[in-house]
């Protein structure tokens, strides 16, 4: 055991017990894996990913980048540092060689996102961030403070005082006093890990890890989303080591970690400790570890100077060139220019790197600080700013003082910039996760690399889960000194987003499973749930596509089997569909007619009120974008139909060309999309039924004509009754408003019994409206298909002088008679199908030599009741002039032969549609 | 997540809005007038500059309605 | 003859699982609301909502006023007849403020809106009108088709409410 009395901040009262590599162990609470692995003289813990070499813990916190493992229990989860997972009982891990391994069972555990806003966010609740949020709070800031360890104090150690008291108490002090204000909210255990526009960041809490078992009902993991007037940056620093040869051992750490170990943890990392610095804070750990136990030698290539701390340490000048190993791989001696020394513990500090990125993620400029060694933000940020070691202030008094928004005189610096020392560089490591040496640097400058990004993706320096931290800073030293030019001129690899890994689970937080995407639904969903419907999604919503009936031999219809009886029942008899998933907008105002002959290619002002007209809606460039019926209300007043993935970009299509270009009509569009509920009721005995629900209506084909409407009355209920087809057969459409909805559609549903009501969904819809030709947007087009590619012609003004399109419609191009164009496909043999998407060539009975040139494609393709065999839609170069030719699709392997027909294939002289 | 300043409801996120381009692009007064090429050009081609930029915006989410915007492209700074 | 037309609101059917939710977050569907859109300009400050004579009048937009009322008709109100383009919920406790902080991003704090705040924006990944009625007390109008997706976010938000 390596745990000192006296130290440590860990509840030596209670005992935790894990398991590491499949021996048992045992902890405290406030350890983490890694101290409590440390205290059981467990320093090998990883191996490297490239060369296997052994590897201990480095650093004590996330910039640690070594000691990776795999946890097992209490959920598999790979890559996670030793040094970061609080120990709980139970905790199973194992070491790994730089890889881990991804849980084969779903993670159960709740992750979510929440919103926070503040007039003051800091980051960091050591000396200078506590100050921050106290002076914020104290002037009626709402104050969001938030600091990635468990307990505030940040690297404060408990030897140091502030305001003439324990350091430690003025810490616990000062939450108190945090706490007591309404609108301070302290997040501990979270990390900010991106900073982005207008004072947004991003925080991951960890909630439950730390608690064994996981209380329910709490995410382990949340996502805040913190927009803050004003950001303050109390991150810290990262201590940098110096580079010598095999400085990648076990037993080789930094300074401040091991005294970090000490002070919190109370653990003595080594008891024969070599320390070389080039720097005085390296000084701290040497006095404390000596005071703690430890034999500690003190090298430093400065002369020595008489005003660093005092202790029971010897101190020489000097400098580590290497290090050796014993029979473990973990560290034995050192090699110093003066002879060897035994140690089991080699300290590292060659100065510290302000932690800017938070400053850095939002493009705030670091300059390099020559006598630091180190980048520092360079310039003041709007609404952002930088305090104590994160700025380059690392004296206490100065770190309090900037955190009360005071600007401190800079101490005197003392230290030397001393990246590597002399040694094979193949043996100097720089990136320790990535095995990557100073001989890979100078691969890379070799190779003509001049710049710090290349040189990272080159040699991968810093691209482990680290980041960085610790080695981005000797990358760029080291490679400026192989170039021989400035540090300042190459600067350092970009920081950003995330600071540290973030699990893909807490980004998505609980937009997983069903609420991944919101489930559209409509009114009558239950019923189609209840009738054992299929369903298809259609952009967000969920629409029933077929309703298989139970089958003969057990089991239920497929879907060819459903389809075919549906399609045969509207035919032959009557048929109800929902189709109330159809945008719908109101357009209403004395300028409706006019605005609406704009918006479609042909006239709607002409419309009277009580008809309905089938119109077709393009872009600037001629091409369709939609298409649907329109009624007309009264005067003012239209009722517009789009299609259902139509109707919100349609109303943003209208409302664009409303307030921008035509901001003079006096015309408003109201979305009614759920308002009204709408059922085709369609067949030959549609009739029949629509005359039972409504018999006060004369649903004669002289009373009641094609494409007019009728409002009556249902029970006293409003209800809409339309002509409207979109199959060919006799039709309704019955709307009413949706709370009416599903009562009256089991009302049309008993009334239609006696006539062998059938309910169908959007598979036999398509097969209907295919039969017929009749397109739809977004299938049979892809946005390069005009309404006279379609054969629409006839739906295109002659008469109006323009309307959004018209003008393209006069370019050369698109007239071309060989642009594709809307034709019906009969594969020969009756019983092929053939699959949308299938290219068409010319009739060929062997596959020419590639490139074959293409024809067009197959847009939709059904087997179809009404002709007993298959049949597709396609659109094909010059297809309307095509047609009665034979054209060929390959299908896998095969060369299916096809005959181009016209678009229209059931009832092309439309006798079925007045019943 | 950019805040942008809806004129009518205030700042909100940038994922209520929806991306209009350029503004200032009117309409022509009579399509027919012109050539292919300048309708071509009407249609298609639109200013890409760095820096300064007015564009439109629709608060798609929000009260729908559309406005027009000063941002920088290089920063993508809204001027206020 | 089949039953008369009754109405049916589009969370029927979850009253027992909001039942199951505590007080501090309790869920309560409003079903049968009348709304209507009223245009042109209006004198309503943005962002806001005011109880008017028998209706209560809710801020869209600066040329769209929604009126919303449980007991009088469309024709009463006047508009265009919206009633069954949204439902509401109410949602109102010790942590309907905090529950509502984990899908909107919109700053809810009680300086910023209070009683009588109204904001068109987001909740979750549903486009919601959400009305701030007092301290810890809101409705939220949803689109019906959105209605189900917006109550099982809800309940599974308050997870961490059920104690």
């Amino acid at each position: 055991m390596t745990r000192v009395d006296g130290y440590g901040r860990v509840d030596r009262t209670r005992t935790l017990r894990f398991t590491f590599d499949g021996v048992s162990y045992t902890g405290h609470p406030g350890d983490t894996l890694a101290s409590a692995l440390l205290a059981h003289g467990v320093r090998t813990i990883a191996r490297s990913v490239k060369q296997d070499r052994p590897r201990g813990v480095t650093a004590v916190w996330s910039e640690d980048p070594t000691g990776l493992v795999q946890v097992e229990e209490p959920f598999p989860e790979p890559m996670l540092l030793a040094t970061t997972i609080e120990l709980v009982d139970g905790l199973v891990a194992s070491s790994i060689g730089g890889r881990g391994r991804l849980a084969e069972v779903p993670d159960t555990a709740r992750y979510d996102r929440r919103y926070a806003h503040c007039e003051t966010l800091v980051v960091g609740a050591g000396p200078a961030g506590l100050l921050a949020a106290r002076t914020a709070a104290r002037r009626g800031d709402r104050v969001v403070l938030v600091d990635d360890r468990p307990a505030a104090g940040g690297s404060l150690t408990g030897t140091e005082r502030i305001c003439g008291r324990d350091a430690l108490d003025f810490v616990a002090d000062t939450l108190a006093e945090l706490r007591a204000h309404p609108d301070v909210r302290i997040l501990l255990r979270t990390t900010a890990f991106g900073h982005y526009d207008d004072g947004f960041v991003l925080a991951l809490e960890r909630r439950t890890d730390h608690l064994a078992p996981a209380p329910q009902g709490l995410s382990r993991q949340r996502v805040w989303r913190i927009r803050a007037g004003h950001v303050v940056v109390a991150t810290g620093a990262h201590e940098r080591p110096i580079v010598v040869a095999d400085n990648d051992r076990p037993g080789i750490m930094l300074a401040a970690s091991a005294r970090d170990l000490l002070h919190r943890y109370g653990v003595l990392a080594g008891r024969r400790v070599v320390v070389f610095t080039s720097d005085d804070a390296a000084y701290d750990a040497a006095a404390d570890l000596a005071g703690a136990g430890a034999e500690v030698t003190l090298l430093d290539p400065r002369p020595v100077r008489g005003d660093s701390r005092s202790g029971d340490y010897r101190r020489s000048r000097g400098l580590v060139l290497g290090t050796g190993a014993g029979p473990d791989g973990a560290i034995s001696h050192v090699f110093t220019d003066q002879g060897e020394l035994p140690c089991d513990l080699l300290l590292l500090s060659g100065g510290w790197n302000p932690t800017s990125h938070l400053f850095s993620h939002v493009r705030g400029a670091l300059r390099y600080d020559a006598e630091l060694g180190a980048f520092r933000p360079g310039e003041a940020l709007a609404g952002v700013t930088v305090v104590g070691a994160a700025n380059g202030t690392f004296d206490l008094a100065g770190c309090l003082a900037e955190g009360r928004g005071e600007t401190p005189e800079p101490l005197p610096r003392t230290n030397l910039v001393l990246w590597r020392t002399d040694g094979d560089p193949a043996r100097q490591y720089v990136d320790l996760q990535r095995d990557s040496t100073v001989a890979d640097i100078a691969r890379a400058t070799g190779a003509g690399l001049r710049s710090v990004e290349h040189v990272k993706r080159y040699t991968t320096i810093g691209t482990a889960h680290d980041q960085g931290k610790t080695s981005g800073v000797l990358a760029s030293a080291i490679t400026a000194e192989l170039l021989g030019v400035p540090i300042e001129s190459l600067g350092t690899t970009t920081f950003r987003p995330p600071y540290t890994p973030i699990a893909f689970a807490a980004l998505a937080g609980r937009e997983r499973g069903q609420l991944f995407d919101p489930v559209r639904t409509t009114a009558l969903h239950a019923w189609h749930v209840a009738r054992g419907a299929v369903f298809e999604d259609v952009g967000q919503w969920k629409r029933a596509r077929y309703y298989p009936l139970p089958g003969e031999a057990g089991g239920t219809e497929d879907m060819d089997t459903a389809v075919l009886r549906e399609c045969a029942a509207v035919r032959r008899d009557v048929g109800i569909l929902d189709g109330s998933t159809l945008g719908k907008i109101e357009v209403r105002g004395p300028d409706a007619g006019a605005f609406l002959d704009m918006i479609y290619t042909n006239l709607m002002s002409s419309l009277r009120p009580g008809r309905v007209r089938y119109g077709v809606m393009c872009g600037l460039d001629g091409m369709v974008i939609d298409d649907g019926t329109v009624l007309r209300l009264d005067d003012e007043g239209f009722l517009v139909y789009t299609t259902t993935g139509g109707a919100a970009p349609i109303l943003d299509h209208m409302e664009e060309w409303l307030q921008t270009e035509w901001p003079h009509l006096r015309v408003t569009l109201t979305s009614v999309t759920e308002q009204w509920a709408t059922f085709p009721v369609v067949g030959p005995r549609s009739r029949d039924v629509v005359g039972a629900l409504a018999p006060h209506v004369d649903v004669s084909a002289a009373a009641f004509p094609f494409m007019t409407w009728q409002d009556t009355e249902v029970d006293g209920v409003p209800v809409r009754l339309a002509r409207i087809s979109f199959s060919g057969e006799l039709a309704w459409e019955v709307s009413v408003d949706g709370w009416h909805a599903p009562a009256l559609w089991r009302r049309l549903i008993a009334l239609g019994e006696p006539y062998g009501i059938t309910p169908y969904g959007t598979e036999t819809m398509h097969v209907l409206r295919a039969e017929k030709g009749y397109p739809i947007i977004g299938q049979d087009t892809d946005g390069t298909v005009s309404p006279q590619d379609l054969g629409m012609s006839w739906a295109v003004s002659t008469k109006k002088v323009d309307f959004i399109g018209k003008r393209s419609f006069a370019r050369a191009e698109n007239r071309n008679p060989l642009r594709k164009q809307l034709v019906g496909l009969l594969p020969l043999d009756p019983t092929v199908k053939l699959p949308e998407g299938s290219q068409i060539i010319e009739q060929t009975a062997e596959l020419p030599p590639p490139p074959v040139p293409m024809l067009g494609h197959v847009t939709s393709s059904y087997r179809s009741a009404a002709l007993g065999r298959t049949f597709a839609l396609a659109l094909v170069k010059g297809g309307h002039a095509r047609i009665g030719e034979r054209l060929t699709v390959p299908v896998g392997g095969d060369l299916v032969p096809v005959e181009v027909t016209g678009s229209v294939l059931v009832d092309p002289e439309g006798t079925r549609r007045d019943g | 997540m950019q805040l942008i300043e809806c004129p009518y409801c205030g700042p909100r996120e940038e994922v209520e809005f929806h991306y209009g381009g350029q503004a200032g692009v009117a309409y022509p007064a009579d399509p027919a007038a012109l050539t292919d090429e300048e309708w071509g050009r009407f249609v298609f081609v639109r200013a890409n500059p760095k820096g300064r930029f007015e564009e439109r915006w629709s608060h798609a989410a929000g009260c729908r309605r559309w406005f027009t915007a000063v941002r920088d492209t290089a920063t993508y700074r809204f001027s206020r | 003859m089949a039953e008369t037309l009754t109405r049916t609101g589009a969370l029927d059917g979850w009253a027992a699982r909001f039942a199951e939710l505590p007080d501090s977050v309790a869920l309560l569907a409003e079903p049968f609301h009348t709304m209507t859109s009223v245009r042109g300009e209006t004198t309503l400050r943005p962002n806001t909502w005011v109880e008017e004579d028998g209706f209560d009048a809710v801020w869209l937009g600066p040329d769209e006023v929604l009126r919303t009322s449980p007991f009088r008709s469309a024709a009463e109100l006047g508009g265009t007849d919206v009633s069954a383009q949204r439902t509401t919920i109410r949602l109102r406790g010790a942590h309907a403020r905090d529950l509502l902080e984990t899908g909107c991003a919109i700053d809810l704090h009680p300086r910023v809106f209070g009683a009588g705040s109204a904001a068109v924006t987001l909740l979750g990944q549903a486009n919601v009108i959400l009305l701030c009625l007092g301290e810890n007390d809101y409705r939220i109008l949803v689109r019906s088709s959105f209605a189900a997706y917006l109550a099982e976010w809800l309940l599974d938000a308050a997870t961490e409410y059920r104690g």
